[in-house]
């Protein structure tokens, strides 16, 4: 069941970096990075999921047990909510610089803003 | 046709690592040593029932406290790039429209406040309850054009909670075991709001901070995108 | 069963991606990326990750398309590529 996120965010990551590559238009390079950061954070959630475990919030039942048997693994869903505000931050960032270009240039198409200078 | 050829195997480059991983991938059958010590020593040393968020603020403290820097950061950035062009004429608003936003509002803000100080008993915390009174403001200022929420409110909410949460983390130095432990207030009682120590006043800290700073944020763009 | 869920979940995700790296319109592509964020929620969910997946609703679905609109509003809203 982990290999079906892992398998799902690699081809978002794929999607992401065609559309930074490939792409004229500088919003689609923004929606690419986008999307390929989601892909990196689909991945690894599911790097830390185990098999047939519960959700790491010990409740009553858990707390009567042995819950280092009954957890998913804490870590990695702690660094991917950091990951995920500091990816937005760094989205802002660029659709302000996005913006300021299309401001001097008029056009949001790296070609013309290529020839352009 | 170079280049296509040449993003043709920069991205098959990258499949055929991914395809590694998938492929070697097992599925683990238990925690490794770090999440073990989390999750079975977390409740007694800490004395929090949400283990993400007690791996967050205390045992993993610095992380945040960065992550609140690289938000920081953003926000001013976006000031200093977005000059506020209010002195162009603002489109009218309905009166029905802003109306309504003022009696939903206390509802998600009040959802949100939720989230943030019931980080440590349930799914939630600072990011995601700050994230939520964001967007009870966002409502506010989409549906009445001419508001701007109060500016100088939230650069001082900002600032206070971020020199408190730092003064917090320096607390913990000196009174209990290191930078940001979650122990320089009592344990309190297992399922209690007011438990587990410092962490539900570096939730609410946290939270009032993120959601300060997204409020600043969508603010600057809404005044710099006005047509 | 979760299987079947997760599975289908993921075909939507990536269909959704595609459909907002090859649509013109850049409003589509925007709403699409956004569809992708929750859509993703719900995965982490299914992942048993609900700090996660409330972070993901909110921020990277939410808080996310708001930004990349406010920005496009002062943009045409067509692309060419």
């Amino acid at each position: 069941m982990a290999v079906t996120g892992i398998i799902t965010g690699s081809l978002l990551i794929l999607i992401g970096f065609y559309a930074i590559l490939s792409k004229n238009n500088l919003m689609k390079m923004v929606i690419g990075f986008s999307l390929a950061d989601t892909g990196v954070h689909i991945i690894i959630v599911a790097l830390g999921y185990l098999k047939g475990r519960t959700a790491p919030i010990l409740d009553n039942a858990l707390l009567a047990a042995n819950p280092e048997t009954l957890v998913v693994d804490p870590v990695p869903q702690a660094l991917v909510l950091t990951a995920i505000v500091i990816g937005f931050g760094i989205t802002a960032i660029m659709l302000v610089f996005v913006w300021r270009l299309y401001e001097k240039y008029g056009t949001l198409e790296i070609s013309r803003i290529g020839e352009a200078k | 046709m170079v280049r296509n050829l040449f993003i043709i195997f920069i991205l098959a480059g990258v499949a055929s690592m991914f395809a590694a991983l998938a492929l070697g991938y097992s599925d683990p059958v238990a925690l490794g040593s770090a999440a073990s010590h989390y999750v079975s020593k977390g409740l007694a040393e800490l004395n929090g029932v949400n283990i993400v968020t007690s791996v967050v603020v205390t045992y993993r403290g610095l992380d945040t406290l960065g992550e609140v820097t690289v938000l920081f950061l953003t926000a001013s950035i976006l000031s200093f790039f977005l000059k506020n062009r209010s002195h162009e004429t603002k489109s009218e608003s309905s009166e029905l429209l802003t109306t309504a936003s003022k009696v939903i509002f206390p509802f998600i803000f009040m959802t949100g406040l939720y989230i943030v100080m019931n980080g440590h008993l349930t799914p939630g915390g600072g990011f995601q309850g700050g994230a939520v009174m964001a967007s009870a403001l966002l409502l506010l200022i989409l549906a009445d054009n001419k508001t701007d929420g109060s500016p100088t409110l939230f650069t001082v909410l900002e600032s206070v909670s971020g020199i408190f949460y730092v003064l917090t983390g320096v607390a913990g130095l000196i009174i209990a075991g290191g930078f940001l432990d979650a122990t320089v207030l009592g344990a309190g009682i297992t399922g209690r709001l007011l438990s587990a120590g410092a962490i539900p006043l570096i939730s609410t800290l946290i939270g009032l901070k993120v959601g300060s700073e997204l409020s600043t944020m969508l603010v600057k763009l809404k005044n710099a995108s006005e047509v | 069963m979760e299987l079947v869920i997760l599975i289908v979940l993921s075909l939507v995700v990536i269909f959704s991606a595609v459909f907002a790296v090859i649509v013109k319109t850049l409003t589509s592509a925007v709403i699409a990326s956004g569809a992708v964020g929750l859509f993703a929620s719900v995965m982490y969910i299914i992942y048993d990750a609900p700090d996660v997946a409330l972070t993901e609703a909110a921020i990277g679905s939410g808080l996310m398309t708001v930004v990349f609109f406010l920005i496009l509003s002062r943009m045409r809203r067509d692309e060419n590529g």
